[in-house]
C-alpha cells in the first residue's frame, strides 16, 4: 500500500519523465512491486510452515507415548497394576514383573546423585566465585567435552579401567572398612550395582556442575556485593547471596541429573552385570529399566515378552517426562525462561 | 549480625571500634575458619572431579592411538579368529545413518527454532514447543529406540538404516530447534526493521537477514546435535541393527561405529577389544572438533562471525 502512495508524491518533481506515471497507470515495475508488495500470502505461508514444523515436536511426544501404550496392550491387560510390583522376570514361562528394574533404576540413579551432587556443586562454587579468570575457561570447556563423550565410550572404560577396579582395589577397601553396614556383602565379580552407580556419577557430573554454574551465574551481581558490603565472609556471600537465590534452579539442575540417570543405558548396560533380580548388596549384579531393554530386546521372543519389554519403556517415558519437566520448570524459575542448556 | 571490623583500619572510618572483646574475636575467627574451610573443599572437590575425568579422556586417547592403524579405515571386521580387519562398513554406515538424520532433522530443527524466534514471542503455544522441546531431550535415547522400532521396524518386519536415521533426526530436532533459537534471538531487532523499510516481506527478511546473520552459530548448533547423536547407541540397536558387512541399500540392516564399539566390547577377543578402543578414539576425536567450533563460534557471537 504505501509503494503507489509515495510514486504520487514523487512524481510532480520527477515530471520530466512524463511517460511513466500518466501512459501507463500500472508500470511493470509496479505490477512487480504490487505483487511482491505486502507478501500477504507468502508471509501466511511461510509462518504456517515454521508453525508446522514447531508443532512436529508435539507431535513427535505424542506419538511416542500412543505408540508405546499400543505395543504394549498385551502386557498392560494381562498383568495391569501388577506388572509394576512383581519381582518375577521369567521369559520362560511367560510371567513378568518390574520391580527389580525399577529398584536396580532408582537404586543406581540415587547412588549416583549421593555421589555426584556434592562435588558437583563444589565445582559450581569454584568456577563461579573462587576460579581465577585463566583457569575458568579451560575447565569449562573440559566439562563440556566430557559431558559430550558418548555413553558407550564411558562404557568401554568402565568395563576396562572401573570393573578391575572396583573387584581389585575398591571392593576389598570397602568390605574392609564398611562391610559392617551389610551394604558390601557376598561375592565381588566386579560388575554390579557399585560401578554401575560410579559411572553413572561420572556421566551426571558434568551435567549438574554446568547448569548449576548456569543458575549461579543468573544471580545478580549485586546481591553478592550487598553482602559483601554487610561484611559477610566469601562463603557466607555464596550461601546467603548466590546459593539461596539460585537454590530452585539448583534442585532444577539436580533433577535434571536424576533425569539423565534415570535413562542412561550403554555405559550401565556394560558393567552392571545384567542379572534380573533384586540385589541384596551393591556387588551383586542387577538391572535397570534401560538396561533390560538394552539387554533383551533383540532377543525378545513372543509377542507377551516384547509387550512386557515396551511396557517397561513406557514407564521410562513416562518417568524421565515428569522429572524433566519439573526439572526444567525449577531451573527455568531462576534464568527466567532463558534456555538452559545441558552441555 | 554484629558488626565486624573487616575492612581496613586506616580506611579513614573512624567510628569502627579496633579493638574486639574475646566474643568477636572468636566469631571472626570461626567465621574466617569456615570461610577458608569451604574453599578448600571447593578447590578438593574440583580436583576430584577433573582429575579422573581427565585421566579417563588421557586413557582413551593412550589406548585408542596404540590401536589405530590404517586397516582400521579400509578393511571390514575379519572373521572371529582371525587378526587385522577393520571398521570401514561401520564408518561408512555411520555416516549414511547421520547423513539420512541430517537431512531430516536439520531442516524440521531449524524451521521450529525459526518460528519460536520470529512468530513466537509471547504467545502460549510457543513456550509449550519450547517446554516440550526440553522435555524431548530428556526423554532416554532408548525409549526412541523402541518407538522407532514399534513404528518402522514392526511395519517393514525387518531392521533399516532407515530407521536408525529416523531414531537419530528425532533426536537431533530439540537441541537444533533451541540453539537456533538462542541465536535467532541475538540478531538485533534494527537490522530486520532496515529490511522491512526497504519493502522486503517478512520472510524474505527472516532468510536472508535473520538467518543469515545467525548462520554462525546455527550451523555449529546443528554440529552439536550431530555430535551428540553420532555416538548413540542404545536407539540404533534395534533400528540399524548393524551388519558384519557392506549393506547397499537403505532398507537393509547397515553398521554403525557406536554398535561396533559396543559389540566388540563386550565380545571376549582382545583384537576386537583392540577395534572398540580404536573406534572410541575416532568418536571422540569427530566430538572434540565438534565442541571447540562450537565453543569458537558462541565465543564469536551471532553478529561478529557474520558476514
Amino acid at each position: 500500500m504505501p509503494l503507489p502512495q509515495m510514486s504520487t508524491v514523487v512524481a510532480p518533481p520527477t515530471s520530466s519523465e512524463p511517460t511513466i506515471s500518466v501512459d501507463a497507470p500500472i508500470s511493470p515495475m509496479r505490477e512487480f512491486l504490487r505483487a511482491r508488495g505486502s507478501g500477504k500470502l507468502a508471509d501466511t505461508t511461510f509462518s504456517a510452515l515454521m508453525g508446522l514444523c514447531a508443532s512436529s515436536i508435539f507431535a513427535i511426544v505424542a506419538f511416542i507415548a500412543v505408540i508405546l501404550v499400543v505395543r504394549s496392550q498385551l502386557s498392560l491387560h494381562q498383568f495391569g497394576w501388577h506388572f509394576f510390583v512383581q519381582s518375577a522376570w521369567d521369559p520362560v514361562s511367560g510371567n513378568f514383573g518390574a520391580l527389580p528394574f525399577i529398584f536396580g533404576t532408582l537404586l543406581t540413579s540415587l547412588l549416583a546423585l549421593a555421589m555426584a551432587v556434592p562435588l558437583a556443586l563444589g565445582v559450581a562454587v569454584f568456577l563461579t566465585e573462587l576460579c581465577p579468570d585463566s583457569l575458568r575457561a579451560p575447565i569449562s570447556f573440559l566439562t563440556e567435552l566430557l559431558a559430550a563423550i558418548p555413553s558407550v565410550v564411558y562404557g568401554l572404560w568402565a568395563f576396562f579401567v572401573l570393573v578391575p577396579l572396583v573387584r581389585d582395589q575398591l571392593g576389598p577397601l570397602l568390605v574392609k572398612y564398611l562391610g559392617w553396614t551389610g551394604f558390601f556383602d557376598g561375592p565381588n565379580f566386579g560388575v554390579g550395582m557399585l560401578p554401575a552407580s560410579i559411572i553413572l556419577a561420572i556421566m551426571i557430573l558434568p551435567i549438574i556442575s554446568s547448569l548449576t554454574r548456569e543458575v549461579m551465574l543468573a544471580v545478580p551481581i549485586n546481591q553478592r556485593e550487598a553482602m559483601l558490603a554487610l561484611g559477610a565472609t566469601r562463603w557466607e556471600m555464596i550461601r546467603t547471596g548466590v546459593i539461596r537465590n539460585a537454590r530452585i534452579g539448583i534442585v532444577g539442575a539436580i533433577i535434571l541429573g536424576l533425569g539423565r540417570a534415570l535413562g542412561e543405558t550403554m555405559a550401565v548396560t556394560m558393567v552392571i552385570g545384567n542379572h534380573p533380580a533384586i540385589a541384596k548388596s551393591l556387588f551383586s549384579p542387577g538391572d535397570t529399566l534401560a538396561s533390560v531393554i538394552a539387554n533383551q530386546f533383540s532377543e525378545a521372543s513372543g509377542d507377551l515378552y516384547l509387550s512386557a519389554l515396551i511396557e517397561i519403556g513406557l514407564a521410562l517415558f513416562i518417568v524421565t517426562i515428569v522429572v524433566n519437566a519439573i526439572a526444567r520448570l525449577l531451573v527455568w524459575a531462576v534464568t527466567r525462561g532463558a534456555p538452559a542448556r545441558v552441555h | 549480625m554484629a558488626t565486624q571490623p573487616l575492612s581496613n583500619p586506616n580506611s579513614g572510618i573512624g567510628q569502627i571500634p579496633r579493638e574486639e572483646n574475646t566474643r568477636t574475636r572468636i566469631n571472626r575467627l570461626f567465621r574466617m575458619g569456615v570461610d577458608h574451610a569451604v574453599t578448600g573443599l571447593a578447590i578438593l572437590a574440583t580436583v576430584v572431579v577433573l582429575v579422573p575425568l581427565a585421566a579417563i579422556l588421557a586413557y582413551l586417547l593412550y589406548k585408542g592411538a596404540s590401536s589405530l592403524n590404517l586397516d582400521f579405515f579400509t578393511k571390514i571386521p575379519a572373521p572371529v579368529g582371525e587378526n587385522g580387519g577393520g571398521v570401514a562398513n561401520a564408518i561408512v554406515g555411520s555416516g549414511v545413518v547421520l547423513g539420512l538424520a541430517s537431512l531430516l532433522g536439520i531442516p524440521i530443527g531449524i524451521a521450529a527454532g525459526v518460528y519460536l524466534a520470529e512468530f513466537g514471542s509471547g504467545k502460549l503455544f510457543a513456550n509449550l514447543i519450547r517446554f516440550t522441546a526440553d522435555v524431548l531431550n530428556g526423554v532416554p535415547s532408548i525409549v526412541m529406540g523402541i518407538s522407532i522400532y514399534s513404528l518402522i521396524v514392526m511395519q517393514q518386519k525387518h531392521f533399516s538404516a532407515f530407521a536408525g536415521g529416523v531414531v537419530l533426526a528425532v533426536m537431533m530436532v530439540p537441541t537444533i530447534t533451541r540453539t537456533t533459537e538462542e541465536m535467532l534471538i541475538t540478531v538485533p531487532h534494527a537490522i530486520r526493521e532496515a529490511a522491512y523499510g526497504l519493502g522486503v516481506p517478512r520472510w524474505r527478511t527472516i532468510i536472508s537477514i535473520s538467518l543469515r546473520t545467525a548462520s554462525p552459530g546455527i550451523i555449529t548448533g546443528c554440529m552439536l546435535a550431530f555430535a551428540r547423536v553420532a555416538g548413540e547407541t542404545a536407539p540404533l540397536l534395534f533400528t540399524a541393527f548393524g551388519n558384519q558387512f557392506w549393506s547397499s541399500h537403505l532398507n537393509e540392516p547397515i553398521a554403525a561405529l557406536p554398535i561396533q564399539i559396543y559389540v566388540y566390547a563386550i565380545s571376549p577377543y582382545d583384537e576386537w577389544h583392540r577395534l572398540a578402543w580404536a573406534g572410541a578414539l575416532v568418536l571422540i576425536v569427530m566430538i572434540m572438533i565438534a565442541v571447540t567450533l562450537v565453543r569458537i563460534f558462541a565465543n564469536r557471537g551471532a553478529l561478529k562471525g557474520g558476514h
